[in-house]
């Protein structure tokens, strides 16, 4: 993948320093999506499938205009459909965009135990690295919008990159490029939330919607995708986002507090290999096994 | 479109209804949303069903499919109670202050003045004007008076507003609930809105109304739009930026095949087609070119006095040097229309064997329908049809439509012709979207395999009829063996070639209209230079301008709009001559000052000329002291409140008539309920259901964004966005029938069935319609007997146009595709 200029900022199943780390400044990019003006046409869905090559798929009828049930391995950009019946009677249709939120703390990348297998740029995007996925899955239970889809004859695990071969080559996301409306918009963080925050404030004075606000959980860090939604109090009504996404307490002990454990623990492995040298020698060369070709 | 597309981020209020601008025209759609994000603008959508569009209004109002003009009949009654109407516009450009003559009867029964039942026409010589001086009695010749009497106080019983106020003062709040299902609170919510624009008389709010088919597939779809422009007219919405009345075109160049005349009764530039009567030339333009008919203290352009300059240069764009002066410029080549040849004719005179044989390009004339079971055996009685297509579709093969047995298919004598077709982005040319701008494309792919060019295999056959007219002569050669044929490569013409033919050229050293000498051979500058004395050519004079002697006007693509009105004049090219906004005139006041100064179109310029940031609409050099009408295109010079005479077959006023199917008895009239002069077919296929027979469900149709037409299903990507065809439902009904999401269910008309999955939805409610609880259902109209999904087994097979009935609008033919009555059961 031509990674340009994106720089590495966190690595999953890595301990140490992250190369390259500090070295250059990044800006924090960030996909604005106002769900208030989309048309759920699905214009970024087919741009996300033919961008990345996607495999065409049979689809079912399910009693609604959702292209399928939720994002899968091969379709990482789904717009949900929901029907929401208000107090007053009056009806709403909200059309969401569902697709990873590159959260700044990213749930996925801190249960992931596969050296390289998950990255998180400077700039924010979290993306998977198939070629040193594991396939434990970890990543989907650790991540709270139900996103990492694990494809079981590949054995590895598919999300949206953002577009990180795009975005490192100066270009916006595919998705972002195909939105006839508008409605989905691409630039650095501050910005877009910016945008959103002024979107938000307009419809809280001009349209009526008097909790009309901006989605960009801190329980998570906040995100590199944010939403400008009607009713900012009732996320849960499109498609199921989560009012206060938490990654699962495993994966946060996992790596604030075992780690540091294992970090301190792994420090008396020094002595321990010396005293074991001392006592034992050199390791003595084996007879090395039969040639395999590795399956790639 | 008045205005165009960019232009509705100009807009204050949109009032989108017969139309799904959201799904249909998503692209489009980013200026509605433009206007909501930079002006604050409000969307009122009014629609059988809550859409893609509906999700993004302030207020969204359910009505039942056909009950449109109710609706906005009931807006024009709120405006005028209100007092929300622009009334110098009012006085000053509509005819709102003309007097109609003695005799005229407005339609309490039902019927106007003049209705025939034996022949169910009208005689229309009441719906005039009164000359002036005159009586107002006795028989006056059936053409409008050079001199009309008027009264610009308003307050004549007998002028257009004072009829036009009682005419909707029937239309109450109460009146429109019973009839379209919106209660009365809702109902007055939009009216205040959409007629708050002109609150107090201010003129500087400007509301656009946006529809599209939803509109003109009725039996009164004319009278529909007509009811919107006079709504617009009241409140002095047209010519301004932000306002107008836009149609949104449902294909790429729909726009351009009417302008280039793909309809029966009109030639290229919208000229009208020769009847039997005319016997000459002389006789044509006399009939087709109208007089100026105004208050004699008023001025009237009457642009289409130009008849015979733009007449006379098609047929030499036509017939060349077989153009004359000595025959009438070739005028009897042309073919005289002695009556309706609209798509629905057409197939019921195959139905009936008269037509033998069909040319079916860039279309699949089966699933159009309506009532597609009548076109599937019209076809088994043609003797030929060629079909040019991209993919097998159901019309070349008709002969395998579900239900037909091997016996029957043997007993098919029709020999089918499929040829592979060339898509749209395997040629160049131009589109013509909604905004009349013609845009170049150029060629994106070479067409696969064996496909050609639907031109070129045009040319093959017309060369080889030619060449048979040559050899063995026949009843009439002239027309074909005359027809100018001039192109470099005749069999494969090339766009170039035939763009600059239709924009026109001199045939002899010519002056045009600022003194310049334009020489023989050179492109025109535009339809100002043509003449009507043979030496100009010209194919369709609204385009001309568009590939002048500067190259060619639609492949300009200049991004400049100093005005940040979104004109953008230097991006392709608008027909009529580039201007954006049509009437722009009505944008100032009548002294010539703009309605509203942040938006500026055109004005009048102390240099004593008309300029602007748009292309005047209008004569340059008229001062506003003359007192010349904005709507140029009028006899009158003035928007037309009432139309006159022959404008309308049924009514100069609109007035709602029931669906041929519908679930009641029209409360204005119950004894009068559909449209009087309304057209209907008599095979044993044409039936027409009622809801004593038990179809009392009101059905509509429409299309998906996730799929175009009847092709997107050959398409895997798009099956893969909405895989099956499906039923919209209400939930309350699919509760009544025990119907769960995605069961199946069977929909069923007078004409066939159709059958597919529900969708259970809260999207369309159950109404209350003239107090009685009324269902609506929703069909998208995408699927048939070939594609993807139905060559894998997974559909039932039927399409929707399986339904709909044979009933089209007397104005312009179009068949009444939505609002007719099914019953719906578990399948």
């Amino acid at each position: 993948m031509p990674t340009g200029t994106l720089q590495v900022k966190a690595i999953s199943g890595h301990s140490g320093t992250v190369p390259g780390a500090g070295v250059q400044r990044a800006e924090e990019i960030c996909k604005y999506i106002d769900v208030t003006t989309c048309i759920g046409c699905k214009a970024c869905e087919v741009a996300c499938v033919e961008w990345n090559d996607m495999p065409f798929q049979q689809t079912t009828f399910d009693n609604t205009y959702q292209t399928m049930p939720s994002t899968a391995w091969n379709y990482w950009n789904l717009i949900k459909f929901n029907e929401h019946q208000r107090e007053d009677g009056t009806l709403q249709w909200l059309m969401r965009k569902d697709q990873c939120m590159h959260c700044e703390d990213p749930g996925c990348l801190r249960a992931c135990p596969a050296d390289g297998a998950i990255v998180q740029y400077t700039n924010g995007i979290v993306d998977f690295q198939q070629e040193n996925c594991i396939g434990c899955q970890y990543c989907v239970s650790g991540c709270p919008f139900d996103i990492p889809k694990f494809n079981s004859t590949t054995k590895k695990v598919y999300k949206c990159t953002l577009c990180s071969d795009r975005v490192g080559q100066g270009l916006e996301p595919a998705c972002i490029k195909a939105c006839p409306t508008g409605c989905l918009k691409f630039g650095t963080k501050a910005d877009m939330r910016g945008l959103a925050e002024a979107r938000a404030r307009q419809l809280r004075e001009h349209s009526g919607f008097v909790h009309a606000g901006v989605y960009d959980p801190p329980s998570v860090g906040g995100t590199h995708v944010i939403y400008v939604l009607h009713d900012i109090t009732k996320p849960e009504l499109y498609g199921g986002l989560p009012a206060n996404p938490q990654i699962p307490v495993t994966y946060t002990a996992w790596k604030r507090v075992a780690k540091p454990i294992a970090l301190l623990l792994s420090l008396f492995a020094a002595p321990v290999a010396f005293f074991h040298y001392i006592s034992q020698g050199p390791k003595e060369p084996q007879p090395q096994p039969p040639g395999q070709e590795v399956p790639r | 479109m008045t205005n165009g597309w960019i232009d509705i981020k100009n807009t204050d209020l949109m009032l989108i209804m017969g139309g799904n601008p959201a799904e249909n025209h998503p692209c489009g759609f980013k200026w509605p949303i433009e206007a909501k994000l930079h002006r604050n603008a409000k969307i009122i959508v009014v629609d059988p069903r809550f859409t893609r569009t509906a999700a993004n209004a302030d207020l969204f109002l359910q009505i039942r499919a056909g009950a449109d003009i109710a609706f906005l009949g009931g807006l024009i009654n709120y405006a005028i109670q209100n007092n929300r109407i622009a009334r110098d516009y009012l006085v000053n450009y509509t005819n709102a202050a003309f007097i109609i003559k003695e005799g005229f009867k407005l339609p309490e029964d039902g019927l106007y003045s003049g209705f025939d039942p034996s022949t169910h026409e009208y005689d229309k010589s009441t719906w005039n004007y009164e000359a002036a001086g005159s009586s107002g009695r006795g028989n006056a010749p059936a053409a409008l008076p050079p001199n009309v009497a008027y009264d610009v106080t308003l307050a004549h019983s007998r002028s257009v507003f004072q009829l036009l106020k009682q005419h909707y003062s029937r239309y109450t709040p109460e009146m429109v609930e019973r009839i379209t299902g919106i209660a009365r609170d809702q109902f007055l919510k939009a009216a205040d809105l959409f007629t708050s624009v002109r609150k107090d008389g201010d003129m500087k709010k400007v509301a656009t109304i946006i529809y599209a088919v939803g509109w003109t597939q009725h039996s009164f779809g004319t009278q529909i739009i007509r009811t919107a422009a006079m709504l617009q007219l009241l409140l002095g919405n047209v010519g301004r930026a932000g306002g107008g009345v836009n149609a949104l075109r449902g294909h790429s160049n729909i726009q351009g095949a009417t302008d280039m005349a793909g309809v029966f009764d009109i030639l290229p530039g919208y000229l009208k087609m020769p009847a039997p009567d005319d016997v000459d030339f002389a006789t044509y333009l006399k009939r087709t070119t109208p007089t100026a008919s105004k208050p004699a203290e008023w001025d009237s352009y009457n642009y289409w006095s130009n008849t015979p300059k733009f007449a006379v240069s098609f047929l030499k764009a036509l017939y060349g040097e077989a153009a004359r002066k000595e025959n009438d410029w070739a005028f009897h080549y042309l073919p005289k229309i002695d009556r309706k040849y609209s798509w629905v004719e057409i197939w019921d005179d195959m139905y009936n064997g008269h037509v033998r044989g069909m040319f079916a390009f860039g279309m699949n004339g089966v699933q159009v329908g309506p009532n597609s079971k009548k076109n599937i055996e019209a076809l088994k009685k043609a003797d030929w049809l060629v079909v040019g297509e991209i993919y097998p579709d159901e019309t070349s093969e008709f002969w395998r439509a579900p239900g037909t047995t091997p016996d029957e298919m043997k007993k098919i004598q029709t020999t089918v012709y499929r040829l592979p077709c060339a898509g749209f982005a395997e040629k160049d040319g131009t589109f013509v979207n909604s905004a009349r701008w013609l845009q170049w494309k150029n060629i994106a792919i070479t067409p696969p395999g064996d496909a050609k060019l639907d031109q070129e295999i045009l040319s093959l056959i017309f060369l080889k009829i030619r060449e048979l007219y040559q050899k063995e002569g026949g009843k009439f050669p002239d027309p074909i063996v005359n027809l100018a044929w001039n192109y470099t490569d005749p069999l494969h013409r090339s766009f170039v070639e035939l763009a600059k033919e239709i924009n026109g050229r001199a045939l002899a050293d010519i002056a045009d209209p600022t003194g310049q000498t334009i020489r023989s051979g050179q492109q025109l500058p535009g339809f100002a230079a043509l003449k009507d004395d043979g030496t100009t050519l010209c194919g369709n004079w609204l385009y001309s301008g568009s590939w002048t002697e500067a190259g060619a006007m639609t492949q300009r693509r200049g991004t400049e709009d100093p005005s940040g009105l979104g004109i953008y004049p230097n991006w392709a090219w608008s027909w009529p001559a580039n201007r954006r906004v049509m009437y722009n005139r009505a944008s100032c006041d009548p002294s010539g000052k703009p309605w509203d100064p942040e938006r500026r179109q055109v004005w009048w310029n102390e240099s004593g000329r008309w300029v602007g940031n748009d292309v005047p609409d209008f004569k340059v050099d008229s001062p506003p002291k003359d007192h010349m009408g904005p709507f140029i295109m009028n006899p009158e010079g003035i928007g037309r409140l009432f139309g006159p005479l022959a404008a309308f077959q049924d009514g100069p006023f609109p007035e709602y008539y029931e669906p041929i199917e519908s679930p009641i008895a029209n409360p204005l009239h119950p004894a009068q309920s559909i449209n009087p002069v309304v057209q209907t077919f008599k095979t044993p296929l044409d039936k027409y259901g009622t809801p004593s027979q038990g179809f009392n469900v009101v059905c509509t149709t429409y299309r998906l964004t996730e799929h175009y037409h009847y092709w997107t299903k050959n398409n895997p990507m798009n099956v893969e966005l909405v895989p099956e065809p499906f039923v919209e439902v209400p939930v309350e009904l699919a509760d009544e029938m025990g119907v769960k999401g995605g069961e199946r269910v069977k929909v069923s008309s007078a004409r066939g069935s159709y059958i597919a999955k529900a969708m259970v939805t809260r999207r369309i409610k159950p109404m209350q319609i003239d107090g009685r609880k009324t269902y609506q259902i929703g069909i998208p109209i995408h699927w048939g007997y070939r594609g993807i999904a139905e060559d894998a087994g997974r559909t039932e097979l039927t399409s929707a146009n399986l339904l709909s009935p044979t009933a089209i609008d007397p104005n312009a033919y179009t068949p009444e595709f939505k609002g007719f009555l099914v019953k719906i059961e578990k399948a």
